[in-house]
């Protein structure tokens, strides 16, 4: 009898196991800065939009979103991001981005997405520059 | 003569990562596909495969599967995702407004088939009302150009 490798099944009533987002909040001279790690995407994409919806809830119209750490993005993604840009600036807002992969940025460039966000090379920057 | 890969997942954002995987795993044994292409298609599948568990989630039909085939020859990689959803037509989208204008913060999706055929070197698009089959390829020949 063979050897058998199979992936296991992602359980609906847990995170599923192939796909992992870490999502922390520092708050840093007056803006509410998330960390994202990880991969975006439509499995991960919906824990993101109800992470900033929450923060603008609570009063927090200035982000910064890290996207440093990010592995993965895709339109599920971006689309978020536009929508949490739409959020803040109802509020007066502001929203920037840190990225610095090419692979990522490349995603903002062919969308024209670059001309619709304040996209930063570290948080430092993003911070300095509100 | 092509070599195949194909799997099948269940319609479910949970196995997406894993069709990524997979896709960019069986494009990186041909040697002369740079990561940056790569990644392309990484991407590109990633798209046809979200459009293809929303297609099954609009009629119903998450308990079946999307069906992925990659395929390697000399001159190019080309996957396939196939889908049992009641199909589109690609030619009828909403453009959005240019990037300055404050009316694009109104548009969230449709981003996914442009991105699709940027990336990629061919997209086409087969759809009737029992599915779609989206094909898209990386020609070899044009990352010997220098593309």
């Amino acid at each position: 009898m063979g050897t058998r490798c199979r992936f296991r099944r992602p359980s609906p009533v847990q995170e599923p196991p192939l796909i992992d987002l870490g999502l922390d909040l520092v708050e840093r001279d007056g803006w509410a800065v998330l960390v994202v790690s990880g991969e975006v995407d439509v499995a991960t994409a919906p824990r993101l939009r109800e992470r900033l919806i929450e923060l603008v809830n609570r009063g927090h119209h200035r982000i910064v979103v890290d996207l440093v750490g990010v592995e993965f993005l895709d339109s599920t993604g971006l689309g978020v991001l536009v929508g949490a840009l739409k959020r803040v600036r109802t509020h007066d807002g502001e929203l920037a981005l840190v990225c610095a992969e090419p692979r990522i940025l490349k995603v903002f460039e062919i969308t024209g997405l670059t001309k619709v966000f304040s996209i930063f090379g570290s948080v430092d920057e993003a911070v300095g520059a509100g | 003569m092509a070599e195949t890969v194909a799997l099948e997942i269940p319609a479910r954002p949970d196995f997406l990562a894993l069709a990524r995987l997979i896709v960019a795993a069986t494009a990186a044994a041909d040697p002369l596909l740079p990561e940056d292409r790569i990644d392309d298609l990484r991407l590109a599948v990633s798209e046809a495969c979200t459009n293809a568990i929303e297609a099954h989630q609009r009629v119903g039909s998450e308990q079946s599967n999307i069906r992925i085939e990659c395929r390697l020859s000399p001159e190019q990689v080309e996957v396939e995702v196939r889908d049992h959803g009641a199909g589109f037509d690609p030619d009828v989208l909403v453009d959005h407004p240019p990037a300055t204008d404050p009316a694009r913060l109104d548009h969230e999706r449709g981003l996914g088939i442009p991105l699709m055929r940027v990336l990629t070197d061919e997209v086409e698009f087969r759809s009737t009302t029992d599915g779609t089959t989206v094909r898209l390829v990386l020609r070899v020949s044009a990352v010997r150009r220098g593309r």
